[in-house]
């Protein structure tokens, strides 16, 4: 019974980005995984790791403000490890979690977490599935005890499975169906991607999703649900010495399982086109478009790339004060929304965005056009400082900000160490891209941008119309 | 993005709710402790003094929202709310913001349909420029043509790139429908001919009507002490006109047994169905909220969850809301259902609230709805500043007073089962309105 919801990944033009400042920071808290500014954190609220004897990963954000603990718990799969065919099985796998156990018949702790006013759910990316509560921190072993049991305990028999994949159906709908931007979506990734996982869906092709069963449910989960494939994460009002007594006497008695291979996808070969995708829709009156490059995650970068692709999303695209939001939007006045974005927080090689919309009788190829213009600036010219300092200082104060929010912060750090970076690389992260110059961005500028290697998609009005 | 989007078009009503429900306040047991300060020229705010995270947040409201808009110039208020980075005192909207982004500080106005809210979050060792620049905005904003021109032609935009999507046409038709000739059937953000027509001066007088401070309420998070506070008070709306000049707006019964279709040929049909509502100072608030809760109002354990999604797949989600506005309150019932099986779904929705309206809940039920809704609160209104200065900016603008956290329990468990009974027949004998997004319904009339 979960809820579902892809990491931020390639969301195409900017229908509705009417501003995007609030975007910018979104994406960048999550794409980014930032970590708190240590040195002036107090004692008492440093985060910790550490191992349990069984292989599963723990890390403890105290923050002690208020009486609330977010209790998270990440397994190390996704939609990208999925078996050929199978595509959906992570999530609907995920849904299926909410199903009884041996010990606890279904509905038990949901039951459990609503008696004492939490809140639960889940989502599944390409790259991982986590599961969550929101509870008062009496409550944190309860929690630990359900889900140390759900990890190894799930009894699935046909008559949960039936309806529950008729709501993923449903579900995908919901979601994509009957959004023709969600139809292009899936389709700019199914063409940027020509031989990695990440070209499906993470809610799966439909035609695969109505033939999951039984038998790849069970599969699924005693391959990859055990506690040497994941992380804890608790955050909120604990200490490192609580959860670490408590993760022992709950999640440190379920057996360790067999050692899982590296997460070694299908690599990408060599893209040598400029591709394109289209979609005309009746619903659509006002095109867009939005072009997606292949460049490196955080995990697969060089060292210092990724931090600079970041800086450079930023600056390029990252909200109203970005090249392309002054020089479209504010001078010229050709487009309505414009932006950038770059996703680091993946397993393997990511996207890196542009899009934007037409104004009043601008046409989709002067915004187009103006785009292409402001990234062959920086590839010929790079940035200034002084944009540099104030991306760099945007950046930093959105990881104070972050840790405003227990909750935001169990998720950078899941999503990051889910995704290959270690606490010490999160920690880090900040020197990291205080290091970044204008001649690293003007390199990754050059070397990833430059190129027409990549994939642009149009949504478009099914027929033509002013615009 | 645009799922999101799409999400939260056809949820309006669900959203307005979560607004409202901001104010059911804090159990007794989350230990906040509130202070309420006064300023030298007598502007009130509440505090929370934290100093965990060196960063300080501010929220404050003034009553008057898109109900402001003047007739013919809808979409008024929306417009403003975007032009307060645009330029304010002697900076113009260039200078503005690069003052702000070197500040360190996050700035957002916006309008809802009952009021028009700024909020601002600020690194607190440079609160002094992020104030100085609040301030410049609150009172001094310049509403210069080339921003504002801008802004208009991006909001046309919006509603251009709207006008062929059949939840935008359903969102308009549904509020009309609902609402008739009262301000709230006006779409928010205007119309292209409306936008047209507003000049700087309509969002001068505009702003000169709403930006007083017999209407203002302001909530206040973070590293900073009940002195500073009062100061900045002053400074921030110190020299606001004292007394507001709103128009009257009256309060409306929605009307409700009618159907309001939106055919299209979409794999999915959205439903919702509105019932009447219950306003936030009524007696029967608490039951009336426990009621909707056992209903539809949980997340994964309600009545409706359990008959549309457990047993039947149906859906993917369902909930109901109780919406409760300054001029009108509903009950809204929303999903979203396979087209095939729409008027299946509609069916168990029918019954389901039949049967609540009929029967009532549990004691089990209930008992399992008051330690929900007790609980609850704390995990939704204290896990950030932000958080908190929405709550204690909602506490104000619902007059429940300062001491309403520790009340607040001793209010819910007071509510009887009968007192729950009874919400459940006054909702819900009624016949709903409903809203049908999609291909026509099988084996229904029409």
């Amino acid at each position: 019974m979960a809820f579902y919801a892809e990491a931020p990944k390639a969301r195409t033009s900017g229908i509705g980005w009417r501003r995007s400042l609030q975007g910018a920071a979104l994406a960048l808290l999550l794409s980014a995984g930032s970590a708190a500014a240590v040195d002036k954190t107090p004692v008492e609220n440093k985060i910790s790791s550490f191992l349990l004897d069984n292989g599963m990963e723990v890390v403890v954000i105290p923050d002690r403000r208020a009486p609330i603990v977010t209790h998270m718990v990440w397994y190390r799969v996704g939609s990208a490890d999925e078996p050929p065919g199978k595509s959906g099985i992570a999530h609907f796998f995920e849904h299926l979690m909410f199903k009884g156990t041996a010990k606890h018949k279904a509905g038990e702790f949901g039951a459990k977490i609503a008696e004492i006013g939490g809140s639960e759910n889940a989502f599944t990316s390409d790259d991982y599935t986590a599961y969550y509560q929101t509870v008062p921190p009496e409550a944190l072993e309860t929690m630990m005890e359900y889900e140390a049991d759900r990890m190894r305990g799930l009894i699935l028999t046909d008559q949960v499975i039936g309806p529950e994949r008729d709501v993923v159906l449903e579900e995908r709908r919901s979601r994509i169906e009957t959004s023709p931007q969600a139809l292009l979506s899936e389709e700019i990734e199914a063409t940027l991607y020509q031989n990695h996982p990440y070209r499906i869906p993470v809610i799966g092709w439909m035609h695969e999703m109505e033939k999951l069963n039984r038998t790849d449910a069970v599969a699924f989960y005693d391959r990859y649900y055990a506690p040497n494939n994941a992380i804890l994460i608790v955050a909120g009002d604990v200490d490192e010495k609580e959860v670490r007594a408590l993760a022992e006497k709950t999640y440190g008695k379920v057996a360790r399982g067999p050692d899982l291979p590296p997460r070694i996808r299908p690599e990408e070969p060599e893209q040598n086109t400029a591709r394109t995708v289209t979609l005309s829709d009746p619903r659509v009156s006002v095109p867009s478009f939005s072009r997606s490059w292949l460049v490196p995650s955080y995990h697969t970068a060089e060292p210092g790339e990724a931090e600079a692709l970041d800086l450079l999303s930023e600056i390029l695209g990252g909200g109203v004060r970005s090249r392309i939001y002054q020089a479209l939007v504010v001078k010229s006045g050709v487009a309505s929304s414009v932006g950038a974005y770059f996703d680091g927080s993946k397993l393997d090689e990511t996207a890196f965005t542009v899009y934007g919309a037409p104004r009043g009788t601008a046409k989709l190829e002067e915004v187009q056009a103006a785009i292409g213009a402001e990234i062959a600036a920086i590839v010929k010219d790079g940035v200034t400082e002084k944009e540099l300092e104030s991306a760099r200082n945007r950046f930093l104060r959105a990881m104070i900000f972050a840790r405003d929010n227990q909750a935001s912060m169990a998720n950078l750090y899941g999503a990051a160490l889910a995704t290959g970076s270690t606490v010490a690389d999160i920690e880090e992260w900040p020197d990291r891209i205080k290091k970044v110059t204008t001649a690293d961005i003007q390199k990754v500028a050059a070397k990833y941008l430059a190129s027409d290697h990549s994939v642009t998609g149009f949504l478009l009005p099914a027929d033509p119309i002013q615009n | 993005m645009t799922q999101l989007f799409a999400k939260t078009r056809i949820s309006a009503a669900g959203l307005a709710l979560a607004a409202c429900m901001a104010l059911a306040a804090l159990p007794a047991q989350a230990n906040v402790d509130i202070q309420q300060v006064r300023s030298e020229k007598g502007i009130t705010a509440w505090l929370v003094e934290d100093y965990s995270v060196p960063i300080v947040t501010i929220r404050f409201s003034f009553k008057g929202g898109n109900t402001q808009d003047p007739e013919g110039k809808e979409g008024l208020s929306e417009l403003m709310s975007g032009l307060f980075d645009e330029g304010a005192g002697e900076l113009d909207s260039d200078a503005f913001q690069i003052k702000l982004d070197d500040a360190g500080a996050e700035m957002r106005f916006g309008a809802e349909r009952d009021r028009t809210f700024g909020s601002m979050r600020m690194l607190a060792e440079k609160k002094d420029e992020a104030f100085d620049l609040l301030k410049l905005a609150i009172q001094q904003p310049r509403f210069d043509a080339a921003p504002m021109d801008r802004i208009r032609a991006q909001i046309v935009s919006g509603i251009v790139a709207n006008q062929r999507d059949p939840e935008t046409a359903a969102r308009v038709k549904w509020a009309e429908a609902l609402y008739g000739a009262h301000p709230y059937a006006r779409p928010d953000e205007g119309t292209e001919k409306s936008l047209a027509t507003i000049t700087a001066d309509d969002l001068r007088d505009y702003h000169r009507r709403v930006f007083a401070r017999d209407n203002l309420n302001v909530a206040v998070v973070g590293a900073i002490d009940a002195e500073t506070v009062k100061r900045e008070l002053d400074r921030l709306f110190g020299d606001l006109p004292e007394r507001s000049d709103l128009r009257p707006v009256e309060k409306v019964d929605l009307k409700l047994d009618q159907e309001v279709r939106v055919d299209y040929d979409l794999p999915q049909t959205s439903l919702q169905l509105a019932y009447p509502g219950v306003p936030r100072d009524a007696p029967d608030f608490f039951a009336a909220y426990l009621m909707n809760h056992i209903l539809g109002g949980g997340t994964f354990t309600s009545r409706l969850f359990d008959e549309v999604r457990e047993k039947r797949g149906l859906a993917y989600g369902i909930n109901s809301s109780l919406v409760t506005q300054e001029y009108a309150s509903s009950l809204v019932i929303g999903t979203a259902t396979r087209s095939d099986r729409a008027a299946e779904t509609l069916g168990v929705i029918r019954d389901t609230v039949r049967r609540m309206a009929e029967e009532g809940p549990t004691e089990a039920e209930l008992a399992a709805a008051k330690q929900y809704v007790i609980g609850a609160y704390a995990l939704n209104n204290l896990d950030s500043s932000s958080a908190i200065a929405s709550t204690l900016l909602s506490l104000q603008e619902e007059k429940l007073g300062i001491d309403y956290i520790d009340r607040r329990t001793a209010l819910i468990e007071a509510v009887t089962l009968d007192e729950v009974k009874a919400a459940a027949r006054k909702l819900l004998t009624a016949d709903p309105a409903i809203l049908v997004i999609g291909p026509p319904l099988e084996g229904t009339k029409g």
